[in-house]
């Protein structure tokens, strides 16, 4: 995919601008690396301050993971902490659910978050769940990651974004990293939290490449990250959709519609303060949502945006979302179906009444 | 296969009561403690059944008479430190962990002194001072958990202590999770892995209303699922407390010394419905009486009282003893407060966002002061 660099706009007027590279302040040295780089990073790293952390999951050691991201790992932390499994999503799910109940700290590899499906039961049922059915008694501090959403042609199974459907149970939180910065800051807070985390990478942003520091850093949950400075239109998006609401941005530019794009980060917590005074300033909101429209994080964000700042809005808050169709192979459809920067533009200027 | 002769279940309970186990050498006053825990589950999950017919309990409720045998002996066969994890008929199991009996019932009246301070209900009982992970609604779910709390003790093992935990967890369900797929797969990841778990079928003929013949394959010899995973099957004689602890004791010191998973066949009953709304029409009369014949109470009193360990007022003073306990605990139970609304808000997350506002142990803990 297009590499999209920061956009590093000056206007702050108190609301702080971070980059897509992430890169404030120059502290450390920095080094381009890419997304599944920086996730590896972020595991070896918390590995080797903490025995506890291990790695689980299909083709995760000797394969070197199906997608690199573990690549190498096994070679430094050996097979009891980077553990091939079967492919057996509901068997390992549950096997590391029940290691966290014993106070480790599992990293559980999906190759892709639609084969979390027919592991609906341990992730949603047990890992969200079992501090409150216990009174508080056993928590579940795990993460579960992997590729989430189209990847390329893959078909409806293999194209699942399951942010719509999990982001609905209250216990867990959601991440959706937009850029190897996130991914590393965001990955390192995953695993030292003490609640279920599941992290929603895209494969169409493996090999994107960003700065990444050298020296350690974290980045809290529920911080949202103004990626452009805009006065016109609020943008609300999260993982790979930030990369079009940028390019939309820039096409709007162009025609004198100055965007203000969020990216949210994390989705359970959702930053909604840094939401709702966004809105307030630009007075128009478009929230951008890989997944279906129906009961999304998407539906989420524009309900209380409509709730919240209803008598700052100039219109009806609008919403981009993947076509409500199962995905289809075809490259043209599924592109036309995904959220993209067209679409975003077109909501964009309905909302603030240029269409 | 086997033909089912009216409705009696030929591959249920006892069919062949399995091999005859050596009798250990056991103290009389560790008989008589089985006796006083398997009476005391058993009159608990009496009062349980009223409780629920007044409406004091919500809910389903599934009670473990007739089974009481297996989880006081399978207990009575493991170390304290040993992890334990079990499906929704879970009261038996908590009671033979030691949870306190008023616990366990205010946490099925819904109450803030129970167990999970109300938040789980009858098929929830957790208790993680003695090791209890938990009563599992869901059939079969328990299995990849009992896997996984077994992998844990290893990697404690090999990772981090380097060889001192050496623990051993027992994953009971019951015979109609052996169709569920969690199950398997645990089956087969504690076999490739060599997790030190052993899986404790309850095999009560039943899953609901469906006879094991009607819904799994091999239902006359479910070790058969054993032999596909690599691992060691074991038949037990799941109505005798005495064969339950020796086969058991035998097989937890094995998976001890070897780290190999086992399956237990453990052939036992359920005397009562799969929950308080089933009129149990799927059997008849005459199949419950054959099996509350071979009472694991009534066994284990026969031979105390043969062996002239226990006489008639002991037993009597015993059992007495026990209903005033469990009357205590009813009374405690519903003198116990609801859960304030606040409650509602805790333990959904160990860390403060959302609505959290700070998590409060559960009465038993702080009872013992943790």
């Amino acid at each position: 995919m297009t590499q999209l660099h920061a956009q590093t706009a000056a206007d702050g007027e108190g609301t702080e601008v971070v980059p897509m590279s992430g890169l404030r302040d120059g502290a450390g040295a920095a080094r381009d690396i890419e997304f599944r780089d920086a996730i590896r990073e972020a595991m070896s790293e918390e590995m080797r301050r903490d025995q506890r952390v291990f790695l689980i999951g299909e083709e995760v050691a000797q394969y070197n993971g199906a997608y690199k991201v573990s690549r190498g790992m096994l070679d430094e932390f050996g097979p009891r902490r980077i553990i091939d499994t079967p492919i057996s999503e509901s068997g390992f799910s549950g096997l590391a659910i029940g290691a966290a109940m014993m106070g480790l700290r599992p990293i559980v590899e999906f190759m892709s978050w639609s084969f979390s499906l027919v592991a609906a039961d341990p992730i949603l049922n047990n890992a969200p769940k079992m501090l409150y059915m216990s009174g508080g008694q056993f928590g579940c501090p795990i993460v579960f990651r992997g590729n989430n959403g189209a990847g390329g042609q893959l078909g409806s199974t293999h194209s699942w974004c399951v942010e719509g459907l999990f982001s609905n149970v209250p216990g867990l939180k959601m991440v959706m990293p937009s850029n190897p910065y996130d991914a590393k800051g965001l990955m390192k807070t995953a695993i030292r939290d003490d609640d279920p985390v599941f992290f929603l990478e895209s494969e169409r942003l493996l090999s994107l490449k960003g700065h990444v520091p050298e020296a350690e850093y974290l980045i809290p949950f529920g911080k949202a990250a103004i990626r452009r400075a805009g006065t016109d239109v609020t943008i609300v998006s999260w993982g790979r959709p930030v990369h079009f609401c940028l390019e939309a941005a820039e096409a709007l530019a162009t025609e004198g519609i100055s965007c203000e794009v969020i990216d949210g980060r994390t989705i359970r917590p959702l930053d909604w303060d840094t939401i709702y005074a966004s809105v307030r300033k630009t007075n128009c909101c478009v929230v951008v949502d890989q997944s279906w429209s129906f009961a999304s994080p998407g539906a989420e964000v524009a309900a209380r945006v409509s709730l919240h700042c209803f008598d700052d809005l100039d219109h009806p808050v609008a919403r981009v979302h993947s076509n409500d169709v199962p995905a289809p192979y075809a490259s043209n459809l599924e592109q036309e179906m995904l959220p993209n920067a067209r679409k975003i533009c077109e909501a964009a200027r309905t909302v603030v009444r240029r269409a | 296969m086997s033909t089912a002769s009216k409705a009696t279940n030929p591959d249920s309970p006892l069919s062949p009561t399995g091999r005859a186990m050596p009798r250990p050498d056991l103290p009389p006053a560790t008989l008589k403690k089985w006796l006083r825990e398997m009476f005391l589950i058993r009159e608990f999950e009496v009062r349980c059944m009223q409780a629920y017919q007044d409406k004091k309990i919500g809910g389903f409720c599934h009670v473990y008479i007739g089974q009481e045998a297996v989880a006081v002996g399978c207990v009575a066969a493991m170390e304290p430190r040993d992890p334990l994890v079990t499906a929704y008929r879970d009261h038996g199991h908590a009671l033979a962990r030691g949870m306190a009996p008023k616990y366990c019932m205010a946490e099925m009246f819904g109450k803030i002194g129970g167990c999970a301070k109300g938040k789980g209900g009858s098929m929830h009982m957790f208790d993680k001072s003695n090791n209890l992970f938990g009563g599992h609604g869901i059939v079969g779910a328990q299995c990849p958990l009992g896997a996984g709390l077994a992998f844990a003790t290893k990697y404690e093992d090999e990772v981090i202590s380097k060889g001192t935990s050496n623990r051993v967890t027992l994953c009971f369900l019951g015979d109609g999770a052996l169709n569920q797929g969690a199950f398997h797969e645990a089956m087969n990841l504690a076999g490739l892995f060599d997790l030190p778990v052993i899986f404790v079928v309850e095999n009560n003929g039943y899953s609901m209303g469906t006879s094991i013949q009607r819904g799994t394959t091999m239902g006359s010899n479910i070790l058969s699922k054993a032999i596909g995973y690599g691992i060691e099957g074991v038949e037990i004689d799941g109505m005798d407390i005495v064969s339950v602890y020796a086969s058991m004791k035998d097989l937890i010191d094995r998976c001890r010394r070897t780290s190999r998973p086992a399956m237990v066949d453990m052939r036992t009953y359920r005397y009562k419905g799969h929950s308080m709304s089933d009129p149990r029409k799927y059997r008849t009369r005459e199949e419950e009486e054959k099996y509350e014949g071979h009472d694991p109470i009534t066994k284990l009193e026969k031979h105390l009282k043969e062996a002239k360990l226990l006489s008639d007022d002991e037993k009597e003073s015993m059992y007495e003893d026990v209903r005033t306990e469990v009357r205590e605990c009813v009374k405690w139970a519903e003198e116990s407060p609801v859960p304030s609304i606040e409650e509602l808000y805790h333990d959904v997350y160990v860390e403060k966002w959302g609505p959290y506002t700070g998590t409060t142990p559960p009465a038993m803990l702080k009872e013992a002061g943790q």
